[in-house]
């Protein structure tokens, strides 16, 4: 028989977090921090508009592009939390989740050959994704010292007449980074420069413990060649629901749909409608689960600190992306005994690029009690480590 | 600060000062001064036990009662309100807006007992119109907390 496979994906490797899954999930009673989605229910009134919808008996396609009541209310949260004003008509879609979003504009914008640039360490699908639209990926390596932001140095050694896209991050998984304005500008200054595109995942805007999250395309000269990418999933609890969506340029998002439209039709009925409720009427219930979180992220910083574990302090996202470098093992080495020897499961920093070696993905959506016991345990666990080095 | 400290220590008020200046990022000396003088306005008036008697071997019965009353001169409804919740078994009065006027909750021994204590002291009361007996059957949820049910985590446990 002849193969029946294309070399492009094959040549893909399978996603890093993969082995670990399935040793985690053959122990019973391990304790998991390595879960990359919010720890909440959907909020009820979401949930109930979402039900609501079904008994109405909405259950057709949408639009393409998404259900009109949605793509107004996407249009209203990105101008209050962003002053930045986009068409609901041209200019917005609705996607099965961001990681769909990301896909299609890479999709839409690249041709064979060019270059991406994807910054590490970040979500596990970039580089794929890139690798499948035909493109290049060059990663940026990101830097502890700088507290994992892109600077313009590195934004600038990294580009060259090839380069077509940035993939911009941040609020960052699995370090919790953030870019406050003065970084954007900075990189914003280059990319006009250069005249290359971006697309910006800023899937966790909502979930930051500093100033509020300021998008790339609050910037001047730069909502015209952005792709801005973000999502219910982490803001209301809603990953199961499979929504996010998109904004770009009329001239981008055109193709953004066509691909859409023939690849998925449209996203989830139910989920949309759901959606539309979040937006209306969710900014009580994100706010009151981002201050459980920073009173998470306080308290793992603070149970670090005693520990004597180098982290340094993110300001977004669910994460905290402590170095173990002082151990003198590899991320997976140290993850593997932290798993056997006290039955916590994190993630190996290098499941999010080679650059993450030497650091882990802790995830912080999870309950402060159940946050107290897994840190017990890892105490233990490097106490002993330490006295082993001795 | 007061805010957020009220948010947390409704849910949980077993949490040791340390641990609360931590998950709010301030100092121990500034959240105890804080909660002292919350205590001393009277703004937190008791850090009490949640029980689901249910699963104990306690009798217990507890009812909601809807009492009218005529309101006195001068007094208003606060001088009934006050000879209710002196008894012991009164768990709450609530004066109430719509078709009765004071909500009171109290639990007894016994539905008799109840029933006992609202034939003879409550309707007997001067001023007091009428009542109607609620018995809780099942507590669904209570001060927030759902009884019927324990959290479960369902997710995935590791996941990109």
């Amino acid at each position: 028989m002849r193969n029946p496979l294309a070399d492009k994906i094959v040549k893909v490797k399978p996603s890093g977090i993969r082995k670990f899954f399935d040793i985690v999930n053959e122990m019973d009673d391990a304790i998991s921090l390595g879960v990359g989605e919010p720890d909440f229910d959907t909020p009820w009134h979401i949930r109930d508009e979402g039900i609501y919808s079904l008994e109405k008996g909405r259950t057709f396609y949408t639009s393409n592009a998404g259900l009109k009541e949605l793509k107004v209310e996407i249009v209203n949260y990105i101008k209050r939390s962003q002053d930045v004003s986009y068409d609901a008509d041209h200019e917005v879609i609705v996607t099965v989740g961001g990681s769909e979003a990301i896909d299609i504009a890479l999709r839409a914008m690249i041709n064979p050959g060019e270059e991406v640039l994807i910054p590490q360490p970040s979500y596990v699908s970039y580089e794929p994704c890139a690798i499948l639209a035909d493109a290049v990926p060059v990663i940026i390596e990101l830097k502890e010292e700088n507290e994992f932001r892109l600077t313009a140095k590195e934004l600038r050694d990294a580009i060259t007449d090839k380069t077509k896209v940035l993939v911009l991050p941040f609020p960052n998984n699995p370090t919790g980074a953030i870019m406050e304005k003065k970084d954007l500008e900075e990189i914003a200054e280059i990319i006009r420069e250069k005249d290359i595109f971006v697309i910006s995942d800023e899937i966790y805007a909502e979930l930051t413990y500093k100033d509020k999250h300021v998008s790339i395309v609050s910037l001047p000269g730069m909502k015209e060649r952005t792709v801005l990418i973000n999502g219910f999933s982490k803001a209301y609890a809603m990953t199961g629901w499979r929504l996010g969506y998109a904004c770009a340029p009329r001239e981008i998002m055109e193709q953004m749909i066509k691909i859409h439209q023939f690849a998925i039709m449209c996203a989830p009925t139910t989920s949309q409608y759901a959606a539309v409720e979040a937006l209306r009427n969710g900014d009580e219930d994100v706010a009151s689960m981002r201050e459980a979180y920073n009173q998470r992220r306080r308290f793992l910083m603070n149970a670090f600190r005693e520990m004597g574990l180098k982290c340094f302090e993110p300001y977004g996202a669910f994460y905290v992306f402590p170095c173990i470098k002082e151990f003198g093992m590899t991320s997976d080495e140290f993850a593997e005994r932290l798993l056997h020897e006290e039955k916590v499961a994190v993630v190996p920093g290098t499941a999010f690029g080679d650059c993450g070696e030497g650091f882990l993905r802790i995830s912080y959506a999870y309950s402060l009690e159940d946050l107290k016991i897994a840190l017990e345990k890892i105490n233990h666990f490097i106490t002993r480590l330490r006295e082993e080095k001795k | 600060m007061r805010e957020q400290i009220l948010a947390i220590i409704e849910k949980n008020s077993r949490i040791d000062l340390k641990e609360l200046a931590i998950i709010l990022g301030a100092e121990e000396i500034d959240i105890a001064n804080e909660l002292k003088a919350l205590e001393e306005e009277g703004i937190i008036c008791g850090y009490h036990t949640m029980i689901d008697w249910e699963k104990t071997s306690i009798e217990k019965v507890t009812a909601l009662i809807e009492v009218r009353i005529t309101p006195q001169r001068g007094q208003g409804y606060d001088n009934i309100a006050e000879r209710i919740y002196k008894y012991p078994e009164v768990n709450s009065v609530y004066l109430i807006s719509g078709g009765y006027d004071l909500l009171v909750t109290l639990d007894g021994k016994s539905l008799k007992a109840v029933s006992s204590f609202v034939s003879d002291k409550l309707s007997t009361l001067d001023g007091v119109l009428s009542t109607a007996t609620h018995f809780i059957l099942k507590k669904y949820k209570d001060h927030g907390t759902i009884l019927t049910k324990k959290y479960e985590d369902t997710r995935e446990k590791i996941t990109p």
